[in-house]
């Protein structure tokens, strides 16, 4: 049943969408969401969705899984929508009941924010999906590497971010073996109160704390022995370098940015 | 003899309507009796973990049936935390379930769940842990300072204490240098021997397995490749063998001895049978 977490997956592919590079698709990624912050009109909304519409196709990730990327989020779209819905002051009230009172310029906002909401997960999903999270890290590493001037310690970082995603999995495993083992004993999660059902999560969390503990040092120990002193000098297996369509890709994003803050100059 | 649990048909099927669908268990049948020590042995990835996990309800059959004293485990699924109390499961490592403070705390959990309050669970803990060899002293540490031969003890005793009918060993002795196997395993024998329930007793030591039990089912690619005493069993290890398993040390030396000319049992499994056999055989005047 854990195993069905969503995090941050991977479908593996060999599109155009998966062979980016992975700084490339970070920084679209930026400069998607900054075009949507700027978009103000149906036609700056309706351009982006069409683009992530053919990012969509390209990568051949089904639709389906982008949706289902929403699922965890959808509390807060519905409460947003919601209280844009309501709370918006405007000319013109459409309807008013009590003291809810919908406005023209709410049900836009609402309706806006709804789907810049949904448009920016699942940009950002489709991203990770097309992506595997060694990679990402990779990119991420490669871009910052700029503020180590400022002692920032973006090494450091990626390497915690790499390690962090390569224990996810392991862990869910390790806690669906230590809840059989307490199910084995009796123990039991599912009914009872909010109070006995936090309590009964002891049994759980004390082992999986522990062997966490116990994992992070040996693979300390496995690091240092290693001679892992950090990111100076040290050189990648995988070097990143920029392609052709990455440029391409790049050109593409900067032109459907500039064009989204066109329109908005003229209101759309 | 009754048996006490029965697996009839038992089929259980990984990621139906995934393409990563696979059977860890496929059609097993076979019996469990009252008081016996049974052993499992089987490959990794030969369904033994799933197969014991259904043995007390912790996974569901996708099809067939495990009855405990002749009742379906599963007809009513609210109660199946009773079939847990009754057939004691501990599994590979099970040093890693331990989060009391205490051991003698650690050691309630499972009788305490089973609602066991006062001198009746006092009694259960304390005789649990002198079966496992835990010392009186050693029942108000933090089960985290003990050594890990100890901390196995205490996760054992854990499910002992629950006085099941039933007790499922999961590879109790994964890990453990050779004596602390064999002290383990003599608590083992005691505990069977004492309190008169059933074993099962999972492993992938041949050795292990030909010293304890009665009755061997060895395990094959989600089926039961043979099931019988374990000299009917080594009686085939030619079989065994074929099949990627092991024999024991002893039955090996015996079929090499076999192949070689001399006659010899090869079911022989004990270093003593071993040795009467060939102290017969010199003493019948044949060349060794």
């Amino acid at each position: 049943m854990l195993k069905d977490i969503t995090l941050g997956q991977y479908f593996p592919g060999d599109t155009v969408a998966h062979k980016l590079d992975p700084r490339t698709k970070i920084l679209l990624v930026v400069l998607y969401i900054t075009a949507l912050f700027c978009a103000c009109g149906v036609t700056g909304y309706a351009l982006l969705a069409l683009c992530l519409a053919v990012c969509v196709r390209i990568s051949r990730v089904g639709l389906k899984a982008l949706i289902r990327g929403l699922k965890p989020v959808l509390f807060i779209i519905i409460f947003t929508g919601v209280l844009n819905l309501f709370f918006t002051p405007g000319d013109r009230y459409l309807l008013e009941w009590g003291i809810l009172k919908i406005s023209d310029t709410g049900l836009q906002n609402a309706v806006f924010m709804v789907v810049r909401i949904m448009l920016l997960i699942m940009g950002t999903f489709l991203m990770t999906y097309t992506t595997s999270p060694i990679s990402l890290t990779d990119g991420l590493e490669q871009l910052l590497g700029g503020l180590k001037r400022f002692h920032v310690p973006v090494h450091e970082l990626a390497m915690m971010m790499s390690i962090a995603l390569r224990f996810i999995p392991t862990l869910i495993e390790e806690t669906d073996k230590i809840m059989s083992a307490q199910k084995a004993r009796g123990a039991d999660f599912e009914s009872g109160n909010l109070m006995q059902k936090a309590k009964a999560l002891i049994p759980i969390l004390v082992p999986l704390f522990i062997s966490a503990f116990r994992r992070a040092d040996e693979l300390a120990v496995a690091m240092e022995c290693r001679c892992y002193h950090g990111g100076e000098d040290r050189t990648k297996l995988h070097v990143l370098k920029y392609e052709g369509r990455d440029y391409i890709a790049l050109l593409l994003g900067v032109a459907v940015t500039i064009g989204v803050i066109v329109l908005r100059w003229f209101g759309l | 003899m009754e048996p006490i649990l029965q697996i009839k048909n038992l089929t259980h099927t990984y990621g139906i309507g995934t393409p990563f669908q696979r059977s860890a268990v496929e059609d097993m049948s076979f019996d469990v009796y009252s008081g016996e020590f049974l052993g499992i042995i089987g490959h990794t990835g030969s369904g033994k973990s799933t197969l014991i996990q259904h043995l007390n309800g912790l996974l569901k059959p996708t099809s067939g049936q495990v009855l405990l004293e002749g009742r379906d485990i599963w007809a009513e699924p609210k109660k199946i935390r009773d079939v847990r109390f009754q057939v004691g499961l501990v599994f590979q490592y099970p040093e890693y379930q331990l989060f009391e403070e205490t051991v003698y705390k650690d050691i309630a959990f499972g009788p305490a769940n089973m609602g066991k309050r006062g001198d009746e669970l006092d009694r259960c803990v304390r005789e649990a842990a002198r079966l496992v060899g835990i010392r009186d002293d050693q029942l108000e540490k933090s089960p985290f300072e003990l050594s890990g031969g100890q901390k196995r003890r205490v996760a054992l005793a854990g499910v002992i204490a629950m006085e099941p009918q039933v007790l499922v060993l999961d590879e109790p002795t994964a890990g453990l240098d050779p004596a602390g196997r064999e002290n383990l395993m003599a608590n083992i024998r005691d505990y069977h021997r004492n309190k008169h329930t059933t074993v099962i007793l999972v492993s992938h030591s041949m050795d292990e397995i030909a010293q304890n039990v009665d009755r061997i089912l060895v395990l094959k690619g989600a089926h039961i490749l043979m099931s019988g005493t374990p000299a009917e069993v080594f009686a085939r290890g030619g079989e065994l063998l074929a099949a990627g398993l092991d024999v024991p040390q002893v039955t090996r030396i015996a079929m090499a001895l076999r192949e070689r000319g001399v006659a010899i049992d090869p079911a022989v499994y004990t270093v003593r049978d071993l040795e009467r056999q060939l102290l017969a055989l010199r003493k019948g005047g044949a060349a060794c």
